[in-house]
């Protein structure tokens, strides 16, 4: 990075460190912050996505949409997160490429099953096996993404079909009683009330959702924990221009610094919103 | 959504036409000196250097891809990449889930490494990582076993006095002993069947292709050469 960084045994003190903290795998670590940041920052959203839809289905008056909703709700919820993400992911990319293969290679006619092996054909593959690493990054992230939206859909799902309820049903009978239909009622009156009941269990879910973070490394996603791991292992002299012992705990500690910093920020923000979905409302003690 | 799709599908065909031969190869990048992450941020080590030279003497388009220890087999057999070259040792067990060409390295003990030269392995607490030949060979001689995701986290356990002592490959071993008081155990144990190249069982052309680039270097030499470089083994 720096001129002077070409022969590290020369160097001391911070110079040394200018040039250490600037390697290639340094720098790796650095974006795998982006990667966590942008993760977060998709998956919210379309968790809440899922969430919304899942408690929607759930309080649905048509009895297998119901269902469906309610069996999401409690079937994602009960499974294990790392089984979820080790057995779902692999499923969910052979099922994709299992369509992929039925669309792409109609005349193929070696069993896709073979063993232990999942064989479709080089057409089907997904990402193809011939696309450059950063395709099969961004296909990663995306079933990522998705693997996350769904776990925590389940879970947001839940807390919202709570708030739904927790809105005082004097005001939907009101509502009815203006002669407004159900669909009006649910998005009149339901829905922006519901928020305020929701915020406090989708509030922690965010926090718990930025802590899961590390999960990623499963899915082959090379996220900071993986990357304070190597950077802070101990490492020969053969192998690298800066050899250290085991610094693991000052690369941990500078995790901690920044999960503990990126949840209080995140606090700060959800007491506010809280408030500002508090202005207003005719109801005392909710959201607290 | 539109736009995805139509994406998806000019990368889809774009890609049919360079479709080549490129493999892409399975490591662990935490094992040096058979493969580590360099100050770069790349894959390097012995088996790099191998993996490009079978590569370049097969006609082949390499990716290199880092993938954990513990999921790097089902990762192999769902097609995430399509050989394992991360110094796994031949065995029986994993030759039933997949296919391994010959081995690349000759079959070398396995060392201990401990803070004290008079550790008695018998009954002490032995530290290994998770689904490796060393990991079972502690199961089965009865002495306690703890079991870690990483290498490094092996050591550190001898280090900070969690295990008595390490067994691992005596290669890796040799570049942590002499550090912090860590010393190697003449004790040795005779297992594993040489380290090969892990491939899917229905890729069968994969795998005479790379048998046959392994060859090609055990005859002219070079892979002894390497072998030294990097002193991951004995030489065949």
């Amino acid at each position: 990075m720096f001129e002077y960084c070409t022969d590290p045994e020369t160097l001391d003190g911070l110079r040394w460190l200018s040039c250490y903290l600037t390697t290639g795998k340094h720098i790796n670590f650095y974006w795998s912050f982006v990667t966590v940041l942008v993760l977060l920052f998709i998956t919210a959203p379309t968790a809440l996505a899922f969430g919304f839809l899942g408690a929607m289905s759930a309080r649905a008056q048509v009895a297998p949409v119901r269902w469906l909703g309610q069996a999401y709700i409690s079937v994602v919820r009960g499974v294990p997160d790392i089984a979820f993400f080790l057995f779902f992911v692999i499923a969910l990319d052979q099922g994709f490429e299992w369509m992929r293969h039925q669309a792409f290679c109609p005349d193929w006619t070696d069993p896709i099953r073979q063993g232990n092996d999942f064989l479709v054909c080089p057409d089907a593959k997904l990402p193809l096996s011939s696309s450059p690493q950063w395709v099969h990054e961004v296909y990663g992230f995306f079933l990522a993404v998705l693997t996350f939206a769904i776990v925590f859909g389940a879970f947001a799902a839940n807390v919202m079909f709570g708030a739904m309820r927790a809105v005082p049903r004097a005001q939907m009978e009101t509502a009815e009683a203006y002669g407004m239909t159900h669909r009006q009622t649910f998005w009149r009156v339901l829905v922006p009330q519901m928020w305020m009941y929701a915020l406090p269990g989708l509030g922690n879910l965010w926090m718990i959702l930025i802590k899961a973070t590390p999960l990623l490394f499963l899915l082959g996603v090379e996220d900071i924990v993986y990357w304070a791991r190597e950077l802070g292992g101990t490492i020969n002299p053969r192998f690298t221009d800066y050899p250290h012992g085991d610094w693991r705990l000052w690369y941990f500690l500078a995790l901690l610094v920044f999960y503990l910093a990126f949840t209080r920020v995140s606090e700060i923000l959800i007491e506010r919103l809280n408030k500002r979905l508090r202005h207003g409302q005719a109801i005392v003690g909710a959201g607290a | 959504m539109k736009k995805l799709i139509l994406s998806t599908a000019a990368l889809a065909l774009t890609a049919g036409v360079a479709m080549a031969d490129t493999v892409r190869m399975g490591t662990e990048g935490a094992y040096a000196p058979w493969n580590f992450i360099n100050d770069a941020g790349e894959v390097d080590g012995f088996e790099r250097e191998l993996g490009d030279e079978l590569c370049k003497r097969a006609e082949l388009t390499c990716e290199w891809v880092t993938n954990e220890w513990d999921s790097i087999i089902p990762n192999l057999v769902s097609g995430n990449y399509d050989t394992i070259i991360a110094g796994m040792s031949i065995t029986d067990e994993r030759d039933e889930v997949i296919d391994f060409t010959q081995p690349y390295t000759p079959p070398d003990p396995s060392a201990y490494a401990a803070m004290s030269m008079d550790v008695n392995v018998e009954g002490a607490v032995i530290a290994a990582q998770t689904s490796t030949i060393q990991a079972a060979f502690v199961a089965e001689m009865g002495a306690t076993l703890v079991e870690f995701a990483t290498p490094e986290e092996t050591v550190a356990a001898v280090r900070s006095g969690e295990a008595d002592a390490v067994l691992a490959d005596k290669s890796f071993l040799d570049t942590v002993v002499g550090t912090d008081g860590l010393v190697m155990l003449e004790r040795m144990e005779q297992i594993g069947g040489g380290v090969g190249m892990g491939v899917r069982e229905s890729d069968g052309d994969l795998k005479a292709t790379f048998d046959a680039a392994i060859q090609s270097m055990k005859d002219d030499g070079s892979l002894n050469e390497l072998i030294t470089k990097w002193e991951v083994a004995s030489t065949f």
